[in-house]
C-alpha cells in the first residue's frame, strides 16, 4: 500500500525550475533515501511534499490529494518535516520546542514526552535551556524529538547528518531505524550516500530535477554508476 | 512626604496606562516587526465604543467586557483584511499603512462622535482614600489594579497555555511554526486582537481622567513609545515596567523640577527615547539573542 505518491511533480523558484517531473512512490512503513548531487532537487522534493513550494503535478498522501496544501494542513495530516539546519525555536526552551511538536495532537502528551527523553536523555538534562544554546547535535536531536511528538505517519528529514560528529550521526540514524521499526514511514534526503543507503530499504537518485534511478537500497549500493558518483569507490 | 507618595501613586496610575499601551505595541512588534502607530487611535475608538454603550444605559463592567470583546474582534479583523495582504511587502509599507490608519480612525471618531470632549464616568470614584496621612484617589488605585490584572492574565496566557505557546512560536520563527502545524496567520490575527483589547483597557482607563475626545490617546501613545523603548521593544515585561517608570518619573519631574512643569512633560518623554536609543538601544529588558556560533 503506497502512503505517498508523487506524479510528475514540477516546482520552480521564480524563473528557475527545480523539479522537472518527479515521479515516485513510498510504501507505508518504508524507509526511503533520496540521493543526488547539490542542486539535484532533493530539498525541493521534500518542500513540494510539505507544501512550502508551489508545484505542478499531483501529490497523493494515503491515496488522497491533500486539500489546500499549506505546511500547516500537511502537518495536520500526519507529515512531519525536519528541514535542513534543524530549525528549532531558538529563544524557546527545549521543553517548549517539544510541546510545539505535539501542536496537532489533542490531549496530554506526557507519555510522548517521556518517550522522547528515553531516546535522548541529553534533552531531558537540558529541558529548561533555550534551544539556541544547544550544540548542533543536540539541536538535531531536538528537531527529531519534536517530530516524534507529532506522532507522524510520514517523517521527512533533510540532511540530518550535516555538520555533525560521526557518533552523533550514528545516534540519530539508530533512532530513525527504531522509529521506522515502530511504524513511522521515513523519507530522508542525504548527501552522505553510504550512510543513507545503509539505513534505508528503498532509494531514489535525483539528477537535475528528475528521478534517474530507483530501487532497493542494497541494489543501488552495488550499482556501478551510483558507486562511482555518490559512494566514491 | 505625603505629597511625594501621592505623586508616586498617581504616576503609577498613568504609568499603568502607558504600560498597557506599550505592551500592545510590543506584542505586535515582537510578532511581526511592525510598529503600529495606530495603536493609540484604536484605543480611543474602543473608549468611544464603551462610552456609547454606557450612554445607552449599560452598567460599566458589562460595557467594558463587551468593548474588550469587540476590540479583540476588530483588531483581528484589521490584521486579516488590511495588514495580512501586505505582510510580505516591505516593512515601511506596513508602517505607512498604520499611520494611515491613525488618521482614518481619528477622522472616523470625529465623524461619528464629534470633536468635543465628552465626560466619561469611570468605574472608580475620584474620592480619596486616606492611608496614614496620605490621600490616594480611588481612581488611581483602581487603574493600577486593572493594569496589574491585565499583565497577569496575559502572562498566564503566554506562558501557561497552548495558544500562548503557538503565539510565541509564530513570533519567533513563523516558517518553522508552520511545519509543526501552527496556523501562523491565525496566530498573528489573535496577536493583533490581543493588542487591540489591551489598548481598549488603556483607553477606557484613561478616559475618565483625560476626558474623551478623538485626540485623547495621541500624547499617551508617545509616552507609551517612550515606555516601550525604555523597556526594550521586544520585552513585554520591559514595556510594563517602562510604563510605570515613565509615569512616575514624569510626575515627579513635573512636580519638583519647576522649569519642566506641565509644558515640558512630552518633551521630557521624547528626550528619554533619544537617550535610551543612544545609550542602550535594546532597552533595559530587551533580549540580546544568545546563540552559539
Amino acid at each position: 500500500m503506497s502512503l505517498l505518491e508523487l506524479r510528475d511533480v514540477g516546482a520552480r523558484y521564480g524563473e528557475i525550475r527545480a523539479l522537472h517531473g518527479v515521479t515516485l512512490t513510498v510504501d507505508e512503513g518504508d524507509f526511503v533515501a533520496i540521493l543526488g548531487a547539490n542542486g539535484a532537487g532533493k530539498t525541493t522534493t521534500l518542500r513540494a511534499i510539505s507544501g512550502t513550494v508551489k508545484t505542478s503535478g499531483e501529490i497523493l498522501f494515503d491515496g488522497e490529494r491533500i486539500f489546500r496544501r499549506t505546511p500547516e494542513a500537511v502537518a495536520r495530516r500526519g507529515i512531519a518535516h525536519v528541514p535542513e539546519g534543524r530549525g528549532t525555536f531558538t529563544t524557546l526552551s527545549v521543553l517548549e520546542n517539544l510541546r510545539l511538536g505535539a501542536w496537532t495532537q489533542r490531549g496530554e502528551s506526557a507519555r510522548d514526552l517521556a518517550h522522547v527523553f528515553e531516546f535522548f536523555p541529553r534533552l531531558y538534562e537540558r529541558r529548561d535551556q533555550q534551544a539556541g544554546t544547544l550544540s548542533g547535535g543536540e539541536q538535531q536531536m531536538l528537531a527529531l524529538g519534536r517530530a516524534m511528538m507529532a506522532k507522524p505517519r510520514l517523517l521527512l528529514l533533510d540532511e540530518p547528518s550535516l555538520g555533525l560528529a560521526p557518533l552523533v550521526v550514528r545516534e540519530i540514524f539508530d533512532t530513525l531505524k527504531t522509529m521506522n521499526e515502530r511504524g513511522t514511514t521515513i523519507v530522508v534526503v542525504e548527501q552522505n550516500a553510504s550512510l543513507a543507503l545503509a539505513a534505508a530499504r528503498q532509494a531514489f537518485v535525483l539528477e537535475t530535477g528528475r528521478v534517474v534511478l530507483s530501487g532497493a537500497a542494497d541494489d543501488l549500493r552495488r550499482n556501478e554508476s551510483v558507486r562511482r558518483s555518490y559512494l566514491g569507490y | 512626604m505625603a505629597n511625594f507618595a501621592q505623586q508616586v501613586v498617581s504616576g503609577l496610575a498613568s504609568g499603568g496606562i502607558y504600560g498597557l499601551l506599550a505592551l500592545a505595541i510590543v506584542l505586535i512588534h515582537r510578532a511581526t516587526g511592525v510598529i503600529n502607530f495606530a495603536q493609540g487611535e484604536m484605543a480611543t475608538l474602543s473608549a468611544f465604543v464603551c462610552w456609547t454603550l454606557l450612554d445607552h444605559g449599560w452598567a460599566f463592567w458589562p460595557a467594558f467586557g463587551a468593548t474588550l470583546a469587540l476590540s479583540f474582534v476588530g483588531g483581528a479583523a484589521l490584521h486579516t483584511t488590511v495588514i495580512r495582504p501586505i505582510q510580505n511587502g516591505p516593512l515601511i509599507g506596513i508602517v505607512i499603512l498604520t499611520i494611515g490608519l491613525l488618521i482614518a480612525i481619528n477622522g472616523l471618531d470625529t465623524w461619528i462622535w464629534g470633536g468635543a470632549s465628552k465626560q466619561f464616568k469611570g468605574p472608580f470614584s475620584t474620592s480619596p482614600i486616606r492611608v496614614g496621612g496620605v490621600a490616594f484617589s480611588k481612581q488611581d488605585i483602581g487603574v493600577i489594579v486593572v493594569a496589574i490584572a491585565c499583565v497577569l492574565v496575559l502572562a498566564f496566557l503566554f506562558e501557561r497555555t497552548k495558544l500562548g505557546l503557538g503565539l510565541r512560536a509564530a513570533a519567533v520563527n513563523p516558517a518553522e511554526a508552520r511545519f509543526v502545524g501552527v496556523p501562523v496567520g491565525a496566530m498573528l490575527a489573535v496577536g493583533w486582537g490581543l493588542a487591540a483589547a489591551l489598548g481598549a483597557v488603556a483607553g477606557v482607563m484613561a478616559a475618565p481622567s483625560l476626558f474623551l475626545d478623538p485626540n485623547m490617546m495621541q500624547t499617551v501613545l508617545l509616552y507609551a513609545f517612550a515606555a516601550a523603548v525604555l523597556g526594550g521593544m521586544d520585552s513585554p515585561l520591559g514595556a510594563v515596567i517602562g510604563g510605570l517608570v515613565v509615569g512616575v518619573a514624569l510626575n515627579l519631574l513635573g512636580t519638583y523640577v519647576h522649569w519642566i512643569g506641565g509644558e515640558l512633560r512630552l518633551a521630557t518623554a521624547l528626550a528619554l527615547i533619544l537617550v535610551v536609543l543612544l545609550a542602550k538601544p535594546s532597552g533595559l529588558f530587551g533580549r540580546t539573542l544568545v546563540r552559539r556560533a
